[in-house]
């Protein structure tokens, strides 16, 4: 590198970036309720102490509802949408699409609270459906953006010869397209399920009284008590988003490599 | 021609693809047992009027009737068709074996006899022992053969391909012209050809059809099209065709009178009488091997015109000569075979050139 400055500040701005998460396995394993330096010593007790918290365990639940449910309805708008926008043309397409990626950039507070001022006008409860209905929303544009890559990379012939050989529409997309972007697919799904399980603002806003994981990690921090607690459990949810991550980026890699085309770019 | 004669047959059959016009009215048969070939540059229609054939593509108006029956109503998974595509689409999260057999999943034989089956159709292609290889690890060569065993497992009444060789380089693609031409006559099924490549149309096809802008030019044997193409447009397409400007003195019912320019006087037999002249007015068209160069004690032909050499090509086996021949306004080329003891001749020689009515063909 020709100029030490930039090589610094490189340095700087991943420290900047990723040094608070490794802090958070540092104060998790810590025997002290005080999240400071210096460390006083090492205990696996906040671990246990976060185990036995029952509005943990309520919220942890709901979160996993929600982040599957999310994971497969959006994984499944996002097939549908995917494989229209790749295999047809229509009129009104980009409009469509465009109104289908268009939360990835509108700021999700005004999206939320839209969302609320709708649903307490037509009286429907807030509940965990409610905050399903606004990650669904929040999580499709992801399915749509990583399955229309899985399409795009498959040769239309492919499907033309299967049904040459005397498949069907239908079973041609059993036996054909879908093993082809299954690897897109669980992709889709590992990353819906990551995004809804860390949202924070629909779920705070569309929730009610029903907590998540994020609204109650929130609600946490209030009793300096529990933080070492919630550092435990932020370790955990660390080395779970990660691991989704590491996998849904395999199945994607994986997926290119058996279409036979060339990576053009994920999300890791 | 009676139904046994046919195989496939358009009855002008027309296709628009909004306001474009991609096929008008093409009309002909294709005889059972062929190897027929669709031939044209790229956008005149040859691999729509194919996919007519396969189903993938409706057409707008007049049918296409495969072994005497209207396909209109029936879609390309129940046709008696199968295709090899450009891609050659081998499945690639399946097996060698798996691919080739991907069409027999319905077939109610023992899966013991399946199995023969795929083995039987691997060999036949040279791919024998390739059944377990994965299909995505094939190169180009080896998955256009899998293609093709895939295909003539069912045992179709016409083969459709897609420009298969345009994929492989020049060594292998004539290695696999040859190899289809012989499993061709082994198993005697209708090959349906499409290609942009004029030679290969003539090394495999039994009859060809020379297609431009949605209709076909001339349909007829290789040898037809080469010696007596109908129009300039075919001529140019298929080889190399020398042209010179004709005037039309006099005609019979058998022949025609003209005077070509650098040739004078010719009597042309009606068989060799084309249309399909373009705004230059009559030409008549001759193909370089058709003049030679005469030699002393090289033996006389019907007619002879002297000409200067101005151009030479030398290919090792043969000779390229651009002559202009006296009299005319450009030269045109001439090829001559590389003989033991003749020397190749330099720019700007007087030479002899011989010809004969017979090899020539007028178009007006």
């Amino acid at each position: 590198m020709r100029f030490p400055a930039f090589k610094t500040y490189a340095i700087a701005y991943l420290l900047f970036l990723y040094a608070p998460i490794a802090l958070l396995p540092l104060f998790a394993f810590n025997d002290s309720k005080v999240i400071a330096f210096p460390l006083s010593g090492f205990t696996t007790g906040w671990f246990s102490v976060m185990w036995e918290d029952q509005n943990l365990w309520t919220a942890a639940k709901n979160s996993l509802i929600i982040s599957t449910t999310v994971a497969c309805c959006a994984t499944l708008l996002g097939l549908f949408a995917a494989r229209a926008s790749t295999r047809f043309k229509f009129a009104g397409m980009g409009g469509a699409l465009g109104l289908i990626m268009l939360p990835l950039v509108l700021p999700e507070m005004i999206v939320a609270m839209a969302m609320l001022a709708v649903l307490l006008a037509i009286g429907m409860p807030l509940s965990i459906f409610t905050i399903i209905l606004g990650h669904v929303l929040l999580c499709t544009p992801f399915a749509v953006a990583i399955l229309t890559s899985a399409f795009q990379s498959l040769d239309r012939s492919l499907e033309e010869a299967a049904q040459d050989l005397g498949e069907t529409p239908l079973s041609t997309f059993w036996l054909i397209i879908l093993p082809l972007v299954m690897p897109g697919i669980i992709s889709s799904l590992l990353i819906c399920f990551t995004i809804s399980l860390d949202e924070f603002i629909m779920a705070y806003f569309l929730g009610g009284n029903e907590p998540v994981l994020s609204t109650y990690i929130y609600g946490q921090f209030r009793f300096p008590a529990r933080v070492p607690a919630i550092m435990a459990l932020g370790t955990i949810l660390v080395c779970l988003s990660i691991t989704l991550l590491a996998i849904a980026e395999y199945f994607r890699r994986r997926g290119i490599a058996k279409s036979g085309g060339t990576d053009t770019g994920g999300f890791l | 021609m009676s139904a046994k004669d046919t195989m496939i047959e358009f009855r002008d059959v027309h296709k628009y693809y909004g306001d474009y016009h991609a096929l008008r009215g093409i009309t002909g048969t294709i005889r059972p047992g062929e190897f027929f070939s669709l031939l044209g540059p790229s956008g005149c229609g040859k691999t729509t009027l194919l996919r007519t054939i396969a189903g993938f593509e409706d057409i707008s108006s007049g049918a296409v009737l495969i072994d005497g029956r209207d396909m209109a109503a029936v879609p390309a998974n129940k046709r008696p068709t199968n295709m090899v595509f450009q891609s050659y689409a081998i499945f690639p999260h399946l097996s060698v074996a798996q691919n080739v057999g991907f069409g027999l999943r319905k077939d109610p034989r023992s899966s013991a006899e399946k199995e023969k089956a795929v083995a039987e159709a691997l060999e036949m292609v040279g791919l024998k022992g390739y059944g377990g290889r994965a299909a995505h690890a094939l190169s180009g060569g080896q998955r256009q053969r899998v293609a093709l065993a895939r295909a003539l497992i069912l045992k179709p009444k016409v083969l459709l391909l897609d420009e298969p060789l345009s994929a492989l380089d020049k060594k292998m693609r004539e290695q696999m012209q040859v190899e289809l031409i012989r499993l061709q006559r082994q198993v005697g099924i209708t090959f349906i050809l499409v290609t942009h490549d004029q030679e290969e149309a003539l090394v495999m096809s039994d009859r060809i059809a020379v297609m431009f802008e949605g209709e076909i030019a001339q349909l007829a044997e290789p040898e037809t099209l080469y010696r007596r193409p109908n129009s300039r447009k075919v001529a140019d397409f298929i080889g190399t065709m020398n042209f010179l400007k004709a005037k039309v003195l006099e005609e019979t019912d058998t022949a025609v009178e003209i005077d070509a320019q650098g040739f004078g006087r010719i009597h042309i037999e009606r068989s060799q009488v084309m249309g399909g002249a373009t705004a230059e007015g009559p030409t008549v068209g001759f193909r370089p091997e058709t003049m030679t160069i005469l030699y002393e004690g090289s033996p006389a032909t019907d007619r002879e015109s002297m000409a200067t050499i101005e151009e030479v090509v030398y290919f090792g086996d043969m000779t390229y000569y651009d002559v202009r021949i006296d009299g005319t306004d450009h030269p045109v080329r001439i090829s001559m075979r590389n003989v033991f003891g003749r020397p190749v001749l330099d720019i700007g020689t007087k030479a002899r050139i011989g010809w004969s009515p017979g090899a020539l063909v007028l178009f007006r």
